[in-house]
């Protein structure tokens, strides 16, 4: 495979934004019919390489080689010519039009009056969502999709790239040849998991060249025949999956040993902080119950879609419920009032920082200080002094990699944002915590520092709640796996009684675990 | 094959999002209805084609506008690109007598492809929102008109008499300002319904950046909305000339605001994405024939621009309400319990 001429070749390539060089002199090759994975912490470059094959960014100096021969994308649109599909990070959908429309925008299947063929159309959504195996109707807005719903969406629209039928290109592009998956899998379930990893193995055995980026190591070795490995957007290595344990691409990305990933200290468990008693709301969930006590962390599992945020939500007072009762020390809580649970000591960290968790547009140290802002003030003004120093100890606690506090929060990158949400809720002195994905799409060094976080936290007296789709976590964090599946609790298991099999029954409804 | 595989009942959603121009052509029809109870004159021929005639010239311009508007922008300057327009018609046909209708149309047009031109430049290449950009072209395009203009007028009796008759003549009974309307916004709404520029356009509105990262050519396409907002200002304001006869610098001053109203009315979303051109048209027709009913029930004109007024306030309501049961339904259906 070695001497064959690479589908796609970044050679070379170096890239600046300011005075910060997010990309210096990287170069590596994507094959035909090979999955090739690119790890690095959080900042490492990967997504500023992303974005260059996207035709998002324009190298400052090196090339890409499209077959061997030099190529100049001067925008996304040439990009995806050249038969290269991208799937980003944070889900880009168009939220007033339909799935359908969503897949097809650029490519629309057309009658011979050059408008678009709505049927057509639907029939092409419906079977590349066969492909995926899911059920999604295609002439539903993308407004309301779920995180994984809209990624499966991405996924499909990544897959439908100018296809044969179409006449009126004659150029040589057919399907997409080089498929750029930016982390697609952090917002799936293990199920949806398995099955977007068999439709891009089929796609790898018909000749496509697959780039792909998760922090989810498992993933890699069961995909992945190469890597290359990132460090300060400079390239360490690229070399076979099956040459290197994860130890060493561990070691590599970070340049250091990681003691053990998941930390969590042994509590003595004090006073129950929540109990939640037969929660429910209609077409969401059904008779929730479980309590936490002080020194806890109680993990919420499940598959995505078994309504384990909307718990969440409903607690805190987000979302309303219909019946069932939330009690912090044993007092009833004001349902649908997030400023009651506030002011009870309960903090939320949501799943989906850009949209509930940040203002992007708002500086760093404004985020971190939010919640607090009255506390912060005096005589009703906010002063600056007060809010930066605030935010400086959190930010420093948390090791959060940043230029300015005065910078603006969508500045920084996807792990450094998590860590910010986090002080944001922490600054607050919580006694009650909830984390909903609390490490999703952070590297693996940072991953570990929010675990350790948790667990310290923990151990002085907190109650964390954590919501999460990785399993590991999950096992690693948690005193009481509370299993949710189709709204309804499956199973309630200890940290004893816990393991991989135990949890993936239960919220699969294979099996009665416990 | 997993729990997620469910199979579900394909509902057609875009139901719900119809309800909007129904709801406008079943307050139309209520109007009409209580109106030609208390007067029955208004439903007459003449009352019907006084109707349409000044429906005519708002919905052109609507067209152009709930375009620009879909695009998360904003067009203010079309009244004073309709001044300008009307100005320059009407001074060359009183200049050249015997010009043929068609050119008075066609540089009508083009001087409001140019003046939408320098919108969407300064929007797309400066940088700037268009509410500021356009609201600043406002006053700098009536300014030049009347620095063109000065204090004086064209009069009906300078015009020729083929281009007064212009809005007044019919093709099958249907005058021509109409047809020029139904034209425009017939043409308007199949495009952004059926074609793939008219697509691009909406979901430029919906998710700018995603736009962008689609590759859909957001320059060409945003630069071709202000051009044909602007250009059917230009047109709107030939048409104003023909039918009005009398035109100074001061021709279409605040019409920009009606014809906002009209795309807001008529169910164009003010932050992009969705809305039809048709819904516009009818938004158009709406405020037409409120003004003349309330003529026709004697009441005092000033409520006009209240009712006016309450019916954006409605009409956004109304898409706040219909966006929630969207929602709701939206939830129920993917609910797993």
């Amino acid at each position: 495979m070695a001497e064959a001429i690479a589908l796609l070749e970044v050679h070379d390539v170096t890239k600046s934004f300011g005075a910060v060089a997010a990309v210096q002199g990287v170069s590596f090759p994507l094959y035909s019919g090979e999955a090739h994975a690119l790890v690095g912490e959080n900042g490492a470059g990967k997504s500023t390489i992303v974005k260059m094959l996207a035709g998002v960014h324009r190298p400052d100096t090196g090339t890409l080689r499209v077959n061997g021969a030099d190529v100049d994308f001067a925008g996304p649109a040439d990009a995806k010519a050249a038969g290269i599909a991208v799937i980003y990070q944070e889900p880009t959908l168009f939220p007033d039009l339909s799935v359908a429309e969503n897949i097809a925008m650029g490519n629309q299947p057309l009658t011979r009056l050059r408008q678009i063929d709505r049927k057509a159309m639907h029939a092409n959504a419906d079977r590349l969502f066969a492909r995926l195996g899911v059920h999604i109707d295609p002439t539903r807005p993308a407004r309301g999709l779920s995180i994984a719903d809209q990624q499966l969406v991405e996924i499909a629209k990544a897959l439908n790239l100018p296809a044969a039928e179409n006449p009126r290109n004659n150029q040589m592009t057919s399907e997409a040849r080089v498929l750029i998956m930016d982390e697609p899998t952090a917002a799936l379930s293990g199920v949806e998991v398995e099955r977007l990893f068999a439709v891009v193995r089929s796609l790898r055995d018909e000749g496509a060249a697959i780039l792909f980026i998760s922090h989810r190591f498992e993933e890699i070795t069961e995909l992945c025949e190469r890597v290359t490995i990132m460090r300060d957007g400079k390239h360490v290595a690229t070399e076979l999956v099956a040459d290197l344990t994860v130890d060493d691409m561990i070691r590599r990305m970070v340049g250091r040993d990681l003691s053990a990933l998941f930390p969590k200290q042994d509590v003595t468990p004090g006073e129950v902080m929540l109990s939640v008693e037969n929660l429910s709301r209609e077409g969401i969930f059904r008779d929730i119950s479980f309590e936490v006590r002080a020194g806890e962390i109680v993990a919420l599992a499940g598959l995505v879609g078994a309504g384990r945020s909307e718990v969440m939500q409903a607690v805190f007072g987000v979302d309303p419920y219909d019946s069932g009762a939330v009690k912090i020390r044993g007092k009833r809580l004001k349902p649908g009032n997030p400023r009651a649970a506030m002011a009870a000591g309960m903090a939320l960290v949501p799943e989906d920082r850009r949209q509930q968790g940040l203002i992007m547009d708002l500086s760093i140290e404004r985020n971190i200080t939010l919640p607090r802002a009255r506390k912060l003030a005096r005589l009703g003004l906010l002063f600056g002094g007060a809010e930066k120093r605030a935010a400086a100890t959190w930010a420093e606690k948390l090791q959060t990699k940043l230029g300015k506090l005065s910078d603006a929060v969508g500045t920084l990158s996807g792990g450094n944002q998590q860590k910010v949400v986090l002080a944001k809720w922490l600054a607050t002195a919580p006694q009650l915590l909830i984390v909903d994905e609390p490490t999703r799409g952070i590297d693996v060094g940072t991953k570990a520092e929010v675990h350790r976080l948790m667990s310290s936290l923990a151990a002085d007296g907190l109650a964390v709640v954590m919501v999460s789709s990785e399993l590991p976590e999950v096992l690693g964090m948690a005193d009481r796996i509370v299993v949710l599946r189709e709204g309804r609790v499956a199973a309630t298991l200890t940290r004893a009684e816990a393991t991989e099999e135990s949890v993936m029954y239960a919220a699969m409804g294979q099996e009665v675990a416990a | 094959m997993t729990p997620l595989a469910l199979q579900k009942p394909r509902k057609p959603t875009m139901n719900l999002l119809k309800t909007r121009e129904l709801g406008i052509l079943l307050a139309l029809a209520l109007l009409v209805l209580y109106t030609t109870i208390n007067n029955p004159r208004f439903l007459s021929g003449q009352s019907i084609r006084d109707n349409l005639l000044n429906t005519a010239i708002l919905a052109v311009m609507a067209t152009g506008q709930a375009i620009v508007v879909i695009t998360r922008n904003i067009d203010l300057s079309v009244g004073s690109v309709l001044g300008i327009s009307a100005w320059t018609a009407a001074t060359m046909m009183s200049d050249h007598q015997g010009l043929p209708m068609i050119v008075a149309i066609l540089v009508g047009l083009a001087v409001g492809a140019v003046a939408g031109l320098l919108n969407g430049v300064l929007v797309r290449y400066g940088k700037v929102p268009a509410l500021v950009v356009t609201l600043g072209t406002l006053y700098i395009y009536r300014g030049i008109t009347y620095q063109w203009a000065g204090g004086s007028q064209v009069n009906a009796d300078k015009l020729p008499a083929h281009f007064l008759n212009f809005a007044n003549d019919s093709l099958l009974g249907i005058p021509w300002l109409v047809l020029i309307a139904l034209l425009v916004v017939g043409g308007a709404t199949l495009v952004m319904r059926n074609y793939r520029v008219g697509r691009e356009l909406y979901a430029m509105g919906s998710s700018p950046q995603a736009a962008e990262l689609a590759g859909i050519k957001v320059a060409r396409n945003l630069l071709g909305a202000f051009v044909l907002s602007g250009a059917l200002a230009g047109l709107a304001g030939v048409l104003f000339a023909a039918r009005f006869g009398t035109v100074d610098a001061s021709a279409g001053t605040g019409y920009e605001l009606n014809v906002v109203a009209a795309v807001v009315v008529g169910g164009v979303a003010v932050f992009g994405g969705s809305g039809t051109v048709w819904g516009a048209g009818l938004g158009a027709l709406l405020l037409t024939v409120i003004s003349s009913a309330l003529a026709v029930l004697d009441i005092n004109q000033f409520w006009q621009q209240a009712i006016v007024g309450a019916l954006i306030i409605l009409a956004i309501c109304a898409d706040r309400l219909v966006a929630v049961r969207i929602a709701r339904s939206l939830r129920k259906r993917d609910a797993h319990v």
